[in-house]
């Protein structure tokens, strides 16, 4: 019986199976950022405890980071002693830290792919739930509490129960105008938000394979969106030439030995899963989320849905939603005025998001009185779009064009919306007050979308704007 | 490198007062913090205000208490929130071990998790112990996890209890998650030294 790349990855990183029943697995990476690092390190001083292997351990400054300006010290000052903190941590523990002044900093889970840091067939940790990201590589990626980091920082190890597989298989061509994001909302509104509990989910099928790295990050970064704290694809040929040449990628003679060492974790042909779901990618369309969790979406073009076509044990949180949003069940989401357009974070901040996003923009304007944000994941993706000529494109449409950071995604810098504002946001999470505001609302959507909705100042259609551009 | 803990020696801090719960420990105002480093100077900081407002001295500024190391207290001892902060306030002023007639169950998990023992004694015996702390501060006491005793000098005050498998976390330092992965040290090494991409890093 062959086995998952899951099982495989997990198989050679075990330590020892412990007294509680759990694993003891040894993390080949962690990435450390700067909200929840810092009580790990304070436990690591306390307890007199080493850093085993801190070549292991890479830092970035991300969520507290305005994107205004780097400029130092920063105005807020719990993020100034946040920043200052991670730079002591990683200095006193020799832990590479990707620093924003030499312009190599940006989102923890933008700049592990981009350094070359994730690799298939890698555990990789992170206190940050949106670890799953690093799976688009094949990597087994997940995110950790302050107490798990503590124990990676001392032993490079964790304990931890395995989970079961399920894989996720989509087939076929996407259609124009429908892009990875719709594809991962498209599975989370069919599995849940709580479907992947005690799941990693393997991610499969012509449709996922046609795509490029970028947009396998973006389906594995939402992963744990659909409760699912491990997402990953099998590594492949696009996954070699994408990480080859990358500052930490294997090098030289190396590489040939590391391609085969990916080709050996894929899943086998005949891996048995505890469960297997398919999808085709021709019933997907440009997708829309209307409530206030991630699995509350719509096509675009559908409608909000009845109270009626609700299941019972969804109906509290279905009108907790509504009254939440301020929407009307039944009522079309085409042409939900918004305020803001935000376009950004680990999920669809990277060049191809941007690029996509420009692509709607271009020729056009932002709708007068809108705030239209582009930040770009990383400080490297900033200089290429910038290279490509990207920003002038979203400043001349009278979009800011900021630094890298994760920003709007959960609002805990400067960037904040105000009251009830309603943004078009391409980043992973419609939660209550996400977005900075106790009473603001979040529509996530692709890059494209929210490019789109940013023109007309309401929810559209991006397949008619692409259509048009045809013409 | 288990951290077993088997004794605790020092002198002790009376806190008389049952419910004495976690906001009153370390008030929610100082949990937005980046370290829990902090967080010792501020453990029961309002109720130290209004003592001092009130003219009187809260133990925990007591200067005769200021190096004390047990802390011994009354009934359902550490309810409310099940934030870590108020052990962890605790355990930066310097407390390393509590004695009281009964603890919230959140808070003996936490205190557990941080290596601070938590042991139970009669009612009575917690007002006898807080009074012959409130006599001689400067006195030296043993908690002695393993025979559960506490213990002047070497004569016996009285017995303390705590739970058979709580008693043998501490004494084998498996209360430790840490501890117990850093135990497999050379496993550890083992496993890295045969993960291939460690070797082209």
């Amino acid at each position: 019986m062959g086995k998952t790349l899951y099982e495989k990855v997990l198989e050679i990183h075990t330590v020892a199976k412990l007294p509680s029943g759990h694993l003891q697995l040894f993390v080949g990476t962690q990435l450390l950022h700067e909200v929840t690092s810092p009580q790990a390190f304070a436990m690591i001083r306390e307890r007199d405890l080493k850093v085993l292997y801190p070549s292991r351990n890479f830092a970035t400054a991300d969520h507290i980071i305005p994107t205004t300006s780097y400029q130092r010290p920063f105005a807020d000052t719990v993020a100034e002693e946040m920043m200052q903190a991670l730079e002591k941590n990683t200095a006193d523990f020799r832990i590479r830290f990707f620093d924003l002044e030499k312009e190599e900093g940006g989102i923890v889970h933008v700049i592990g792919p981009e350094q070359g840091i994730t690799q298939p067939g890698m555990t990789i940790t992170c206190g940050d739930s949106h670890t799953s990201t690093h799976g688009a590589f094949g990597a087994i990626a997940f995110g950790i509490g302050t107490s798990q980091i503590r124990d990676v920082l001392a032993t490079q190890t964790l304990s931890m129960e395995p989970l079961k597989v399920r894989q996720v298989r989509i087939e076929g061509k996407l259609n124009p105008g429908v892009y990875a994001k719709d594809v991962i909302l498209f599975v989370i509104n069919k599995l849940g938000v709580k479907g992947g509990v005690g799941y990693a989910y393997e991610f499969a099928g012509s449709t996922i394979e046609a795509m490029n790295m970028e947009e396998r990050m973006t389906i594995c970064n939402m992963a744990i969106e659909a409760g699912a704290r491990v997402g990953y694809v099998n590594p492949d040929q696009k996954t070699y030439d994408y990480l080859k040449g990358k500052p930490y990628a294997p090098k030289d003679k190396d590489w040939d030995k590391a391609v085969s060492f990916y080709e050996s974790v894929r899943t086998d042909p005949d891996a048995r899963f505890d469960d297997t779901v398919v999808f085709q990618a021709s019933s997907i369309e440009p997708m829309v989320t209307w409530g206030i969790t991630p699995g509350q979406s719509v096509a675009v073009t559908g409608n909000i849905p009845l109270a009626a076509s609700v299941p019972p044990g969804e109906q509290k949180l279905f009108k907790e939603a509504l009254e939440y949003m301020s929407f009307t069940e039944g009522t079309p989401i085409l042409g939900t005025p918004v305020d803001v357009a935000f376009i950004g974070s680990c999920t669809n901040g990277r060049l191809s998001d941007l690029e996509a996003a420009a692509e709607i923009v271009r020729g056009h304007q932002v709708k007068k009185g809108m705030l239209a944000l582009v930040v770009p994941g990383s400080q490297k993706i900033k200089r290429q779009a910038e290279q490509m000529g990207l920003h002038t494109i979203f400043k001349e449409a009278g979009f800011e064009w900021r630094e890298a950071g994760c920003s709007l995604c959960l609002a805990m810098n400067p960037d904040q919306l105000k009251g009830k504002q309603i943004s078009a946001s391409s980043s992973n999470r419609n939660f209550k007050g996400r977005q900075g505001s106790p009473t603001g609302r979040t529509l996530l959507m692709s890059p494209a979308m929210v490019a789109c909705a940013s023109i007309y100042g309401v929810v559209s259609d991006v397949r008619e704007l692409i259509q048009e551009r045809k013409k | 490198m288990l951290m077993k803990i088997d004794k605790i020696i020092g002198s002790a801090i009376p806190l008389k007062g049952n419910d004495i719960d976690t906001d009153r420990i370390i008030p929610a105002r100082f949990l937005k913090c980046v370290v829990f480093d902090g967080l010792g100077h501020h453990v029961f900081e309002d109720d130290r205000r209004e003592e001092k407002s009130r003219g009187s001295v809260h133990p925990f500024d007591h200067p005769e208490y200021k190096k004390g190391t047990i802390l011994v207290v009354n009934n359902n001892f550490g309810c409310g929130s099940s934030r870590e902060h108020a052990p962890q306030a605790l355990k930066r002023f310097g407390i390393k071990a509590i004695i009281g007639e009964s603890f919230a169950e959140i808070f003996f998990g936490n205190c557990l998790a941080l290596g601070v023992p938590c042991l139970r004694v009669g009612e009575k015996e917690a007002a006898l112990i807080q009074t012959m702390i409130e006599e001689k501060p400067s006195e030296q006491y043993t908690v002695d996890i393993s025979d559960l005793t506490l213990k002047k000098g070497k004569d016996v005050i009285c017995p303390l209890f705590m739970q058979g498998t709580v008693q043998e976390q501490f004494l084998s330092g498996t209360w430790d998650v840490t501890g117990i992965l850093l135990e497999n040290q050379s496993l550890i090494k083992q496993v890295a030294s045969r993960l291939p991409y460690l070797n082209w890093a």
